[in-house]
């Protein structure tokens, strides 16, 4: 399963999602959060919703130097956190800046594709999807 | 108990001498919650008695409260500080961004005072403090365009607030507001003149810190109860939909909907500027506050050519909700909804607060058609009903306080009356102009006692339309009622809580998130909570020189009917010798 983005014109930029990564890791605020919205440039033009797109072949694993990123089954990556020494090369290798970090830990924060996000759109902006939808 | 999950920190600025200190304040966060609890007890440390409003010494606070970041809908900033525009208590509240960002920035408050050599914004990025030179952005003529480039600036995108005022802050118009994130504002008593006084043209907040939580597993269970309320609750729905803008036709049918200065209460055109026809037309986009799943915030897209050439168009987005909708559009007579939208856009533009400024037009409409003022006050721009291009230009003779009329314009609706005459419809209470509803005598009592002379203070206007229709109250009882509902409603802003969310967030619910940061509060401590610090603001007013007796309410609001018949003075005199005998107790 992954995260996807049906569509970010419905997204009101309530940040739910946001809030809600952080409590599924028992965490209030945002430091922990692995996803982003973001105005375009002022809000009346809308958000970006920035997502872990799962790539087949991650290009934040591949320039990891100690192998603490790894690719996962299904597409993404997996973190293991006792090999990570916060170098950032992910964070950088990710072009939609969907590696996110955690600037109290000064580690990169990893969606895990669990989907707790999607329960807290109110409107339907977030879905998880067996495989990547290839809209024609 | 435990202030590792108080929002403790208080961040001191000083813009004259370019410094700032971080203090810890633990047990004013306990005793006082936060917000509005927290902010009058700052503003009675830091505002020095008799304090000139324009002064280096008057303070600007700002506070969030322990729910914030923590739960949904605990999404506003209070802003606390004395009031240009009345002279005593100002207070005022705003969303957008503002409320998450202050919190995760690291702090529970922020005080600013001084005055800066310069014209500054300051950066505030987590626990790194800028004080940025803003002479290049200082007198420019869109507070959208100050938002465009403080955007580009600056980091923090997604994270951060950008309050900012317009030219008429910066000219000292005392009702002047501040703008955040284009579309929320601190409106109400002038914060934006306060900040142009201190030549801060800017705020500028972002951060992501991380929130303890002190029993995870119930914080869950009750964020989520508190969630799905909100989202499936046919109250909160209705701010979605139509927004606040579907008040327009219930308020017109029933006789309430101030027009043309209050001259009226109805009119057929009410149909063409209705929230239905604001949706169908011109809806461009909703948005929410930071952690608001409810996204009232409504946005039409105004579409217009430029007429210099063919194929030639711009696309504006403004906003629009009920009481701008009554105050720069019914009460100036205004009915079609793309010259509400022009007017509104002006407004915006130069940073002016939306309802002071619809009810200073309004005043002076009635007195050049009535003769009091003639072309020869106004330059030559004929204010009449409905015509918004010259209220556009009346807009900005008002910002640029264009001669001593205009000066008076910019100073509100009770000084200008006070130097040209027409008192008797000059509609203000205790110097603030009225709010978008003519519901009765406890709409226009409650804005009249309450603390900041806001309709939100007490709701008024909500005891007319579901008691008062029915049966009829003593002035005790109404008096009773209005008080009871504001001192809960202090206990909502020290949560720094949306009131549109005063459903969602009852007594118990309120006692059960606050036990999940720590306190343990009975229903019964909470209510008494709410009556001290009301009772403290009461207390600053009076101390800043309020007296319940020097009240002036115009003959307009006698005069003019309301659903429930004529608002009889001599209610208006007892309810004010029954607040009378109340303050002389607080």
């Amino acid at each position: 399963m992954r995260l996807a983005v049906v569509d970010t014109e419905r997204c009101i930029g309530c940040q739910s999602c946001m809030f809600a990564c952080s409590r599924r890791q028992q965490e209030g605020g945002l430091a922990s959060s692995c996803l982003g919205v973001k105005s375009i440039g002022g809000m009346e033009r809308g958000f970006m919703v920035i997502v872990c797109r799962a790539c087949d072949n991650p290009p934040c694993a591949k320039i990891c130097p100690t192998n603490a990123l790894t690719p996962r089954d299904g597409g993404g990556v997996k973190l293991d956190i006792a090999k990570c020494i916060g170098c950032g090369r992910c964070k950088d290798a990710c072009i939609i800046g969907a590696v996110f970090w955690n600037d109290e830990r000064d580690k990169p924060m990893i969606c895990i594709h669990c989907g707790y996000c999607v329960k807290f759109c109110p409107h339907g902006v977030l879905k998880l999807e067996k495989t990547r939808e290839v809209k024609q | 108990m435990n202030s590792s999950y108080l929002p403790s920190n208080i961040l001191y600025i000083d813009l004259s001498n370019n410094k700032f200190w971080i203090e810890e304040r633990p047990e004013v966060f306990e005793q006082y919650l936060g917000g509005t609890g927290v902010a009058i007890q700052l503003l009675k440390e830091q505002c020095p008695p008799g304090c000139d409003p324009f002064s280096p010494e008057n303070p600007i606070i700002l506070a969030i409260g322990p729910l914030t970041g923590l739960f949904p809908l605990a999404s506003k900033t209070i802003a606390m500080f004395k009031s240009p525009h009345t002279g005593n208590l100002g207070e005022s509240h705003c969303g957008g961004r503002s409320a998450i960002a202050i919190r995760l920035a690291g702090y529970g408050a922020i005080v600013i005072k001084g005055r800066s050599s310069n014209p500054t914004y300051l950066a505030i990025h987590n626990d790194k403090i800028h004080f940025r030179d803003a002479s290049t952005i200082w007198g420019m003529e869109s507070v959208f365009t100050v938002g465009r480039i403080i955007r580009e600036n600056e980091p923090g995108s997604g994270l951060r607030t950008i309050m900012r005022i317009g030219s008429a802050g910066e000219r000292e118009v005392t009702y002047a507001s501040v703008t955040t994130e284009t579309y929320r504002h601190f409106g109400r008593l002038g914060l934006g003149a306060v900040f142009g006084s201190k030549r801060l043209k800017a705020l500028v907040i972002s951060g992501k810190h991380s929130l303890n939580i002190k029993d995870k597993t119930s914080y869950q269970k009750l964020y989520d109860d508190v969630y799905q309320s909100a989202v499936n609750s046919p109250v909160m729905q209705k701010y979605h939909d139509l927004g606040t803008a579907e008040n327009i036709l219930p308020l017109n049918e029933i006789g309430g909907l101030p027009i043309k200065n209050l001259q009226l209460t109805r009119f057929e055109d009410a149909q063409k500027i209705s929230g239905e026809v604001m949706a169908r037309e011109y809806l461009g986009r909703r948005l929410a506050c930071s952690h608001c799943p409810i996204g009232c915030i409504h946005i039409a897209a105004l579409r217009e050519p430029y007429g210099d050439e063919p194929y030639f168009y711009k696309t504006s987005m403004i906003c629009y909700d009920y009481e701008p909708m009554y105050a720069l559009g019914t009460i100036l007579g205004i009915s079609e909804p793309e010259s509400y939208l022009k007017l509104m856009d002006e407004v915006e533009k130069r940073g002016l607060d939306s309802m002071s400024t619809g009810v200073v037009l309004a005043w002076a409409t009635e007195a050049f058609e009535k003769g009091i003022i003639t072309q020869n006050e106004t330059n030559g721009i004929q204010l009449r009903w409905g015509d918004y291009k010259n209220y556009i230009e009346a807009v900005k003779s008002i910002v640029n306080k264009t001669n001593e009329f205009f000066h008076a314009l910019a100073k509100g609706v009770d000084y200008a009356a006070s130097q040209y005459g027409g008192k008797e419809f000059a509609l203000s209470f205790m110097g603030n102009e009225m709010p978008g509803y003519h519901t009765g005598p406890a709409a226009h009592i409650g804005v009249f006692i309450g603390a900041r002379h806001s309709h939100l203070d007490n709701a008024g206007y909500g005891i007319d339309q579901k008691i008062l229709v029915n049966r009829h109250l003593t002035p005790t009882e109404l008096v009773e009622q209005l008080l009871t509902e504001e001192y809960w409603r202090q206990i909502l802003s020290s949560l720094t809580i949306c009131f549109f969310a005063r459903g969602v967030y009852t007594p118990k619910i309120v006692r059960n998130t606050l036990h999940s940061v720590g306190y343990d509060l009975t229903e019964n401590d909470l209510r008494k909570i709410g009556e001290e610090i009301h009772h403290e603001k009461y207390k600053f007013k009076t101390r800043e020189g309020f007296h319940i007796d020097d009240y002036h309410i115009p003959n307009r609001i006698f005069d003019t009917p309301t659903p429930i018949g004529q608002f009889n003075r001599d209610f208006l005199i007892d309810a004010v010798k029954i607040l009378k005998e109340k303050i002389s107790e607080w």
